[in-house]
């Protein structure tokens, strides 16, 4: 994948793709029209490195690019010394006291591996996504008749004994466990509880289907259950979206057998009556909550950390007297916070579309390029950042655009300094949009801690010197950007006059 | 092996896939064995009646 990120950066290339010759794959080539007749004889054994150009000079430039960057780590794997086991029984024979295996591999081959760790007594950490709901049933059922969790399929993030697996914050150990979906959900909330000095005892992740009725709820009672006799764990937070109606008696029940206090973030649900859970709106509520919870504290939302810095700014912003459009567009990396901000939104502006098509009518639209339709044999945008850069430089010239909201997340495997593509397409958009003699505004939140590699304070600073109106959270970064396209609701979310 | 003797122990992992995960554990000090995982030859229906088969052995 970073393969495909360096070959897009050089001169003259405008995609490119690196991916195993799947059955899948090459579906997915044939969509993005890039299916060219060399490489239709691909196996799943070999790597098709496909590349749109200028000219045949910079396509055969490109190509010979990737052959170099192939072949140095190639050779960079070789000078360890180290052989590399091909199969997972090989691996056991090296490391035989193993009690985890990682799986992403491609989804069509991601049930495979993920049962036969199983059958071996080893706990699964399922990041491949595109797994058949009938494989997640069926894997689900054999880790808990083996006492064992199997985390995911499409299982981005998790935190066991401290360590961070996939796309992972670097956060402090803590008292807090947490059973989510889990990918930017988890992310933030283990950022936003590090920033309140709090940490993480476990994040389990379970994948977003756990609470379908199809699946029914398996690993998250298997997940509730284990936490519930975790030491470490002094209370708990549930991180999901809304669970099927058929799953949630069970759930409640689980979540009444935890025996610690519980938070519970299911994002778009309303709160059923009874149970002694905290049921909460966002995922920073979750964080703020489940800490007060534990320092005994009384707790109530509140829609800003600091109304008055977000007055000043909403002042300083409406002094602008340029035009602005009337539209909002939300290009998220991350699944859930984009969830997040739809549901943040709507109640203030209406109806929001999700996707490029039809679907929901409405003026405003968010868009999560981590979704399968935008990452056609091309990395996440967690991992390269070019592809929501284009999209941000794209709206620069659309008068009818007014606010630009985004997410921006840091961790471990995310990309190196994701700040500097995202702050240098927005200074072009705003440009674009001043030389049309209008004004374009840009709302950001990002997830991260300072001991994330990137950092958190120097990618803050980075946008805000792009002119970004940075918030401490996703659900404040959508609150500001509703008010600047309804400053009626000032009343409502600042509270009246200062 | 139950999640309670999994909470708690160091982890030992094995990696499957995308190897920057498997850099990741490593600079974070765990003991990590990575897969040069390749797809297995021939088609996935193939590779999935052996697996089964190889279930029923065991």
């Amino acid at each position: 994948m970073r393969v495909a990120a360096s070959l897009r950066a050089l001169p003259g290339v405008r995609e490119a793709a690196a991916l195993m010759g799947t059955p899948a794959n090459h579906e997915l080539l044939a969509a993005a029209g890039l299916a060219a007749p060399e490489v239709k004889d691909a196996g799943p054994g070999d790597l098709i490195l496909a590349v749109e150009a200028g000219t045949d000079a910079e396509a055969q430039a490109a190509l010979e690019a990737a052959r170099g960057l192939l072949e140095e780590r190639h050779r960079a794997r070789e000078a360890t010394g180290r052989v590399l086991p091909r199969t997972l029984d090989s691996a056991l024979r090296q490391l035989p006291d193993a009690n985890l295996v990682a799986i992403s591999v491609p989804g069509a081959y991601a049930r495979l591996e993920a049962m036969r760790a199983l059958r071996r007594g080893l706990h699964v950490f399922l990041f491949s996504d595109n797994v058949p709901l009938e494989a997640e049933i069926e894997l689900k059922r054999l880790a808990v008749g083996r006492r064992l969790l199997c985390m995911g399929p499409d299982c981005g993030t998790a935190y066991l004994n401290g360590v961070g697996l996939g796309f992972a914050n670097v956060v402090p150990r803590g008292r807090v466990g947490c059973v989510a979906a889990a990918g930017t959900g988890l992310q933030a909330v283990a950022s936003h509880l590090a920033a309140l000095g709090a940490g993480i005892s476990q994040g389990i992740g379970v994948g977003g289907r756990d609470l379908s009725a199809e699946v029914g709820g398996l690993m998250t009672a298997f997940a509730l259950e284990a936490l519930s006799r975790d030491p470490a764990t002094e209370a708990v937070v549930l991180i999901s979206k809304p669970p099927a109606a058929a799953v949630m008696p069970g759930l409640q029940a689980a979540l009444e057998a935890v025996g610690k206090p519980v938070v519970i973030c299911c994002l778009g649900a309303i709160a059923p009556a009874g149970g002694n859970a905290r049921w909460v709106a966002t995922l920073e509520d979750a964080a703020e909550a489940v800490v007060a919870r534990l320092g005994g504290r009384p707790w109530a939302p509140r829609r800003f950390t600091d109304p008055g810095a977000v007055r000043a700014r909403l002042a300083a912003i409406r002094g602008d007297r340029r035009r602005r459009g009337a539209r909002l567009l939300g290009l998220y990396t991350g699944g859930t916070l984009a969830h997040e901000a739809r549901l943040v939104i709507e109640p203030l502006l209406g109806p929001v579309a999700f996707d490029l098509g039809g679907g929901r009518a409405g003026p405003h639209r968010i868009l999560d390029l981590g979704a399968d339709e935008f990452t056609v044999g091309r990395p996440h945008p967690m991992l390269d950042p070019e592809g929501r850069a284009a999209r941000v430089r794209e709206a620069g010239g659309a008068a009818e655009i007014g606010v630009i909201l985004v997410d921006l997340v840091l961790g471990r495997a995310a990309h190196e300094d994701p700040a500097r593509a995202l702050a240098a397409a927005i200074r072009d958009a705003r440009d674009a949009a001043a030389r049309d003699g209008r004004s374009l505004v840009a709302v950001a939140s990002v997830v991260g801690t300072e001991r994330d590699p990137q950092g958190l304070r120097g990618q803050i600073a980075a946008l805000e010197a792009a002119g970004v109106v940075v918030l401490p959270s996703n659900a404040q970064a959508a609150r500001f950007a509703a008010l600047l396209l309804r400053p009626d609701l000032d009343a409502t979310l600042l509270g009246g006059a200062p | 092996m139950s999640p309670d003797r999994l909470l708690g122990q160091p982890l030992r992992v094995i990696n499957l896939g995308l190897e920057v995960f498997a850099l990741e554990l490593e600079a974070g000090g765990v003991t990590v064995v990575h897969v040069d995982w390749r797809p297995p030859v021939g088609d996935l229906k193939m590779a999935e009646l052996l697996a089964r088969l190889e279930e029923t052995e065991e």
